[in-house]
């Protein structure tokens, strides 16, 4: 310990951020995949991770769309239907097709309609654009429970979705279905950081930051945003078929509606634009956190107040956190999580610093 | 040293007290799936007031049901499907569960499958997935007095006795204005049915969810001119379909509300719009029924009412609850005949509802006479027979205008068992025999 404490600054300062952040990652995992499935709860499981995850996900999507191309959308909930119902179907009329399979073209699906939706972004920027998406969200909806199709003819319009298996295993328990789920957002977080690190990436941050400035330095401008589009999309379908199989378990179009859409616009805004932990963070805030609070009412004043005094109190809390969050940190929880963690390192080190004996001494 | 002693003792006591609870604690729990507040705050309230009530009216006067004292805990659902699994999932894991009455279709599609692996019953009384009725293949899901079938065949059974006989509905044409979520859509089919063995012409016509808009839709039906229009509605959908009604200049007399658009809270707000609307029944509203005397003396006069406006007791939504609370404890009463006069594991109080038989008299017994007619519920059965009446608003309070009256069981049967012989199908489930019934898991 001293020896390392001992090192000259500067050689400290060489360990590069990346890997920094990679350890953080690999801990974050390692609780995630050994802790979570040997301690958690069936409920922490089912009613928390399961919903956290699967928004989480979205929220990544539309961060990549809105965060880092700059594309203002309010459609992510279609999407999400999109690649539930796609998912759905791919695995009811071609039920020989392995489970990732059908999710893969789901997303593939949800990022040909995100595409056509997109397409209006060549010529509209922000609210226009916004308003614009709004038809995604309308005719998604529409089509969904026009045509009986998409729910197998179910006569409600809800479909209740197959049980989950993966090459003749079944994953139909809690920790199964938070394994399957955990894996997939893994695995596409992980790809869409290395995308915000490519040279799409960067351009996804000129054309959201300049467009005429980025059309000069020679980005393909139309090109970048419905690959923005596209990408987006497909990880948000991906993330909407989760929700319907491993959380839900059964879907209706209504539950894809605007107020789902804004509730992801809220994540990423609230955790932080153009970060990926901040998709994290924000689906945090606003899936695991009203559910702690609401807990935490019932068991205080449970007795005093009936549910839906709590429920009120409840929004209004969290409607001050919000206002509150972001005057101390505009750019979201991951810039306000950053620099309270420079602080916190920043006073640790101050502390051993004056606690171990100086090497100077 | 002695602060290590004390907290030590404490976690020792509060161990004990956590292990012993199940034991000797004879209480039975009811989880409520509620919802105060949101679109449906008016149902919500009235339904879990009524159910609580009941409760505590038991309590206070029986010790319960044989002793075993009642117990509920409440979580906010707002009528969203995502609130009501959290609810689900939080209430669980409490010990002697009896049933779960969410009172959303959406949100007990959800749990089919989970209150069938965890062995609990699921009631929804007057609503929910039609085929659940078929015990063969849903053994914890009880459709209870009337599900949307048997509402919709009650509805045409109506209107055909107003037009001169069942003949005379080949001529009509009747419009189905339905509510945009899975309860408004359960009947679709079984309308289509209906008009293709009647030959009464049929446009049905959606809703959006909540339904405080419905300019378009009326303006449709001005245009088809119906008959009749029957209303599917649910909250504040009523009374905005009943004041678009009447600014478009279709008569309130010509609108059959179904079986979740007849409360006093549908018709209040509309007004004047809503004088001669009638509506179908399976629980009367009204204060006369001796329980509902009872819960108004000993349970609001103690001060435990649930209920925050007391004008309310005896309203549809508050009936309703008090005949849910009825079927409920019943079922747990029935089921202790058979497995002993303590808490029931879940499982043992399906037994109970597989068997819950009321006859009149028995209703007639328990203080109901008046605000249900009867149920006999069995196991392949899980409808129970329950009969309906229609009950017409006169712009202060509803009256009923027909006796209790069977709605068309022996044509719905068979779509009822085709449907959900095909969910069975679709999730490899066996079909249960008469034998499974009494197949009755004790944890």
């Amino acid at each position: 310990m001293t020896t390392i404490l001992a090192l000259p600054e500067t050689s400290r300062r060489i360990l590069p951020r990346p890997s920094a952040a990679l350890i953080w990652s690999a801990l974050v995992l390692a609780v995630a995949y050994v802790a979570v499935p040997l301690f958690a709860s069936r409920y922490v499981i089912e009613a928390l991770l399961l919903p956290f995850l699967a928004l989480s996900l979205a929220a990544v999507g539309l961060n990549l769309l809105t965060g880092y191309a700059g594309q203002l959308s309010l459609g992510s909930a279609a999407f999400m239907a999109v690649g539930a119902f796609a998912a759905y179907n791919f695995n009811l009329r071609l039920g020989f097709l392995p489970l990732p399979v059908s999710f893969v073209l789901a997303g593939l699906t949800a990022a040909l309609v995100g595409v056509v939706f997109g397409l209006p972004s060549l010529r509209l920027r922000g609210f226009y654009l916004a308003v614009s998406t709004l038809a995604a969200q309308f005719f998604v909806q529409w089509a969904l429970s026009k045509f009986g199709w998409f729910s197998n003819n179910n006569p409600s319009g809800v479909i209740s979705v197959p049980k989950l298996q993966l090459a003749g295993f079944s994953l139909d328990t809690p920790t199964g279905r938070y394994l399957f789920s955990l894996t997939i957002v893994t695995l596409l977080s992980f790809f869409v950081w290395r995308l915000t690190r490519s040279a799409s990436g960067r351009a996804f941050l000129a054309v959201r930051d300049g467009e005429t400035a980025a059309k000069a330095i020679g980005v393909p401008v139309p090109q970048t945003k419905l690959l923005a589009f596209a990408v987006s999309s497909f990880v948000i379908g991906v993330a909407g078929a989760l929700w319907a199989f491993t959380y839900l378990r059964t879907v209706e179009p209504a539950g894809f509606n605007l107020d789902r859409s804004f509730q992801i616009l809220f994540m990423i805004i609230i955790g932080g634009l153009a970060t990926i932990r901040g998709a994290f963070l924000g689906a945090a805030f606003i899936v695991v956190f009203p559910l702690l609070l609401a807990r935490a009412g019932a068991f205080l004043l449970g007795g005093i107040f009936d549910s839906g005094v709590l429920d009120m109190t409840q929004r209004i809390v969290i409607g001050a956190l919000v206002i509150l969050f972001l005057i101390a940190e505009p750019k979201g929880l991951a810039a306000l999580f950053d620099r309270i963690g420079a602080r916190l390192s920043a006073t640790a080190a101050r502390l051993i610093g004056s606690s171990s004996p100086s090497p100077r001494s | 040293m002695s602060f290590f002693k004390f907290t030590k003792s404490a976690s020792l006591a509060a161990l004990l007290a956590l292990s012993a609870f199940p034991a000797f604690a004879d209480e039975q729990h009811f989880p409520l799936q509620s919802y105060r507040v949101g679109p449906y705050a008016s149902g919500g309230t009235g339904f879990f007031g009524g159910f609580i009530d009941y409760l505590n009216l038991l309590n206070d006067r029986d010790g319960g049901v044989n002793g075993v004292k009642l117990t509920w805990s409440e979580g906010e659902t707002q009528y969203e499907v995502e609130r009501g699994l959290e609810v689900y999932e939080r209430l669980k894991s409490a010990p002697g569960i009896a049933a779960w009455n969410p009172l959303s279709v959406g949100i007990a599609y959800a749990m089919l499958d989970r209150v069938a692996e965890d062995r609990t019953p699921l009631i929804t009384l007057n609503h929910g997935r039609t085929d659940t009725t078929d015990g063969r293949v849903f053994p914890y899901v009880f459709p209870l007095l009337l599900n949307p079938y048997s509402e919709s065949s009650g509805i045409v059974n109506y209107i055909a006795e107003r037009s001169g006989g069942h003949d005379k509905l080949k001529d009509l044409k009747i419009a189905v204005l339905y509510h945009g979520s899975p309860y408004g859509r359960e009947t679709i089919p079984i309308y289509e049915l209906l008009a293709e063995k009647y030959g009464f012409e049929l446009s049905q016509i959606e809703v959006a969810h909540p339904g405080n808009e419905q300019q378009a839709q009326w303006q449709t039906i001005r245009r088809q001119r119906p008959d009749f229009v029957v209303l599917r509605g649910w909250g504040v959908m009523n009374p905005v379909a009943l004041t678009t009604a009447q600014r478009t200049g279709f008569p309130a007399d010509k609108i059959i509300g179904n079986v979740w658009s007849n409360s006093e809270e549908d018709v209040l707000p509309a007004g004047e719009a809503a004088k001669g609307y009638t509506a179908i029944v399976s629980v009367s509203a009204g204060t006369e029924a001796p329980v509902i005397q009872e819960v108004t003396e000993k349970v609001y006069g103690a001060g435990k009412g649930d209920l925050a406006d007391k004008t309310r007791i005896g309203s549809v939504y508050h009936n309703l609850g008090v005949v849910n609370g009825i079927l409920n404890t019943e079922a747990l009463r029935i089921a202790q005949e058979r497995f002993g006069k303590r808490a029931l594991t879940g499982d043992e109080v399906r037994w109970g509802f597989e068997h819950l038989q009321l006859s009149p008299e028995r209703v007639k017994e328990l203080g109901a006479e008046g605000l249900f007619h009867s149920i006999n519920v069995t196991w392949d059965n899980h409808e129970g027979e329950g009969l309906v009446a229609f009950q017409q608003w006169d712009g202060t309070k509803w009256s009923r205008i027909s006796d209790w009256i069977a709605p068309d069981w022996a044509l719905l049967r068979p779509i009822i068992e085709a449907s959900s012989e095909a969910y069975a199908a679709e999730q490899g489930l066996k079909l249960r025999t008469a034998e499974d019934v009494d197949k009755v898991a004790t944890d």
